[in-house]
């Protein structure tokens, strides 16, 4: 595939694999942040590539993962309720909440609709005006512009009956909180490229200087992340607590300045809780006060009832680096892809299903 | 600062085997083979019902009969390439050509919403009737129902179909050994893409069209050739892995695919890396895979590269004696992976 195929090179991942062993002195333990970039590690195989001592653990990067079970309670709440159309990405339908999913909302009655972008959400707001049109909106910085200009068009459109049930994230707080941790072991990270793209990379410098640690914005082809890690072992290996950007095509220092803009004019920071983490201060986006008319919560006023909460999925660890998928002792035995226990399992992007998926019994 | 607590966590238990049917159940992946297992087989269970073959043969005075049956309900009802009235054709008369055997004749029965266009239904039979007639194959039988507007979505289609097998063949999912090759008569991914692309609810335009076609002579081709062919498939929903795992599980053997050798369109592959589809699990219903003796692989090949409907017909793999997983995959950068069953639909990714 034209744009594609460079990035995919037999030849040249190999090489990279040499400069990597070859500058490797002593172990490190690095994290990608990103789950699109867990999956394409473990698609291509590419830490077969690397040397022993290179460890890679995987991040919180996981939109599906990180969405609390209390919004996703209050999003099959929605879907039960008469007259309401509940509209989300197509990953979302199988997290589990406190009782069941999306899937079971649906099949049970509940009129949920998988939907590729928010804007399709408010065509359908548009077409259909004898229903409430409820969009679950979750994701990091690369999906908050999207549901903002939803939010946008829906008042150019005039529709009262759109509304947002919002779960968005913001990364680098999390890694904040990771990196505050006592358990850290993470030496070095790949930032993500995608929500570098839209939101820059300065927060992550800011990141790299008050913990002393590297980072390199990477993409998601096999090479894009052999050429990271090398740079970022490169880093390491010199003591450098730098940020380095390997995703130049895309990735810029201070980010999409429109998208950005965009997200500022609908949202503002709150703190949030993060599924299997906690609470993350300043770590989530909500509406601003003059857009509250489209806020599905105090529209409906929805009582997602207790959320429930179990011990035996060790995802928070997992999310934080602490843990490998394969280390939990659920993994693939009383959790699987159909039957998960918690959402790294579920979604497309989890590090837990990316293990599952392409590793035999996951080792 | 907060409650974080790496010791802490917060997964909920799930309710367990869903009590209802959920779309997964249809997907030809995981769930709807446990559905079958549970539930068809359970209920229904018979030995040549349990050989799960897609169709079943059965010897009647001497002769030998496939007999096979298929529900089309896919949306919407006319895509680039096809519509459900061909489709049904192709996709019955396929499944009694991965058997072995030609067509002898087709029944149709329609579910039809009420208030369902008339010119759609024409525009259907139309097509169903060209389909029927260049396989050579009449429609006998036929059944109508409608049902109220709200109980089915526009018009489901049901094919049977009957065949007679070829003497000398003995094709079977359970035949597969180590050694043998495994052959595919072209592209995958096509159908599903297209009809993703018609659907139009990814928002993108793809320039894809369906390969739905009746895929009895590319079998016959094949079989002239190599008569010894273990078993033929057609990967329909659940793609070319699903396939894969049926075979490898049946003949209990593992399946060892090489990712640079598997044809694929630039824009399937293109459409699948936007969306995140694994191209290895989309629909295709015009498609052979072929699991042949590995010293007849280059013979069967060009068999299938003769014919029109197997130019791009590759060898993609081999079977080996059972390892730790039914099908691997040896990616273009000389690492492996595990082609897993699809736990569910196949979905779209966020970011």
């Amino acid at each position: 595939m034209k744009y594609v195929a460079e990035y995919r090179d037999a030849g040249l991942a190999r090489a990279v694999a040499r400069r990597i062993a070859a500058r490797c002195t002593r172990p490190w333990t690095v994290m990608e942040i990103c789950g699109g970039q867990t999956h394409t590690i473990l698609r291509y195989g590419l830490d077969q590539l690397l040397p022993p001592s290179l460890s890679l653990v995987h991040g919180p990067g996981c939109p599906v993962c990180v969405t609390p079970v209390d919004t996703l309670d209050a999003a099959m709440a929605l879907a039960r309720r008469p007259g309401v159309i509940l509209t989300t990405f197509g990953d979302m339908l199988r997290v589990p909440g406190s009782r069941g999913n999306l899937y079971g909302a649906r099949a049970e009655g509940g009129d949920v609709r998988v939907v590729a972008s928010p804007l399709e959400a408010v065509a359908l707001a548009r077409r259909r005006p004898d229903r409430n049109v409820v969009f679950l909106a979750v994701g990091f910085e690369t999906t908050a512009p999207a549901t903002a200009l939803a939010v946008l068009r829906a008042r150019e459109l005039g529709l009262d009956n759109f509304f947002l049930l919002v779960g968005h994230v913001l990364v680098p707080p999390a890694i904040r909180l990771l990196l505050s941790s006592p358990a850290n072991r993470v030496q070095g990270f790949i930032a993500p490229g995608h929500v570098c793209t839209v939101a820059g990379y300065r927060d992550y410098e800011r990141l790299a200087e008050d913990f002393g640690v590297p980072f390199v914005v990477g993409g998601f082809e096999p090479l894009d992340l052999m050429q990271a890690l090398a740079m970022l072992v490169e880093l390491l290996e010199e003591g450098r607590a730098e940020v380095r950007n390997e995703y130049r095509r895309s990735a810029r220092r201070d980010g999409n300045r429109r998208a950005k803009e965009l997200v500022a004019e609908v949202f503002e920071v709150c703190d949030r809780r993060w599924r299997g983490i906690g609470a993350i201060p300043r770590s989530g986006l909500r509406l601003r006060p003059r857009w509250e008319k489209f806020d599905a919560a105090r529209r409906f006023e929805v009582d997602p009832g207790d959320a429930a909460e179990e011990a035996e999925c060790r995802s928070a660890e997992v999310l934080q680096g602490l843990r490998r998928p394969t280390e939990c002792p659920a993994f693939g035995t009383r959790c699987t892809p159909e039957h998960p226990l918690g959402a790294p399992m579920v979604s497309g992007e989890g590090a837990c299903a990316a293990y599952y998926r392409y590793r035999a019994g996951g080792a | 600062m907060s409650d974080a607590d790496p010791l802490k966590f917060s997964c909920p238990v799930p309710t367990g085997e869903p009590d209802r049917i959920l779309l997964g159940h249809g997907s030809g992946g995981r769930l709807s083979r446990r559905l079958l297992e549970t539930v068809f087989l359970a209920g229904l269970g018979n030995p040549i019902l349990a050989r799960l073959e897609d169709q079943a043969t059965l010897e009647v005075n001497g002769l030998r009969l496939a007999f096979t049956t298929d529900s089309f309900v896919v949306k919407p009802l006319f895509f680039p390439g096809g519509d459900i009235g061909s489709l049904a054709v192709h996709g019955t008369v396929n499944d009694l050509a991965v058997g072995g055997a030609q067509p002898l004749a087709l029944s149709a029965a329609f579910v039809i919403e009420e208030g369902f266009p008339r010119n759609d239904l024409v525009r259907v039979v139309a097509s169903m009737r060209r389909a029927a007639a260049a396989v050579a194959v009449p429609v006998v039988p036929g059944d109508t129902k409608v049902v109220e507007r709200g109980a089915a979505d526009g018009l489901f289609v049901n094919t049977s179909g009957l065949g007679l097998v070829r003497e000398g063949t003995d094709l079977s999912a359970a035949r597969a050994r180590p050694g043998d090759a495994v052959l595919v008569s072209g592209t995958i991914g096509d159908h599903g893409i297209a009809v993703l692309a018609a659907r139009d609810e990814l928002g993108f335009g793809a320039d894809v069209t369906s390969d739905s076609a009746p895929l009895h002579g590319l079998a016959s081709a094949l079989l002239e050739r190599c008569p010894d062919a273990r078993c033929l498939r057609d990967p329909t929903r659940g793609g070319l892995a699903s396939t894969l795992h049926e075979i490898a599980d049946s003949s209990g053997v593992t399946v060892e695919l090489d990712e640079e050798a598997i044809p694929i369109r630039p824009p399937v592959e293109a459409a699948c890396e936007l969306y995140g589809l694994d191209p290895l699990y989309v629909a295709n219903e015009g498609k052979l895979v072929a699991i042949v003796p590995g010293e007849r692989a280059e013979a069967a090949l060009a068999a299938l590269r003769a014919h029109p409907l197997g130019r791009d017909a590759a060898r993609i793999g081999r079977v080996v004696p059972r390892a730790e997983v039914p099908v691997v995959l040896r990616t273009r950068l000389g690492t492996t992976r595990v082609v897993e069953m699809l736990a569910g639909e196949q979905l779209p990714r966020i970011c």
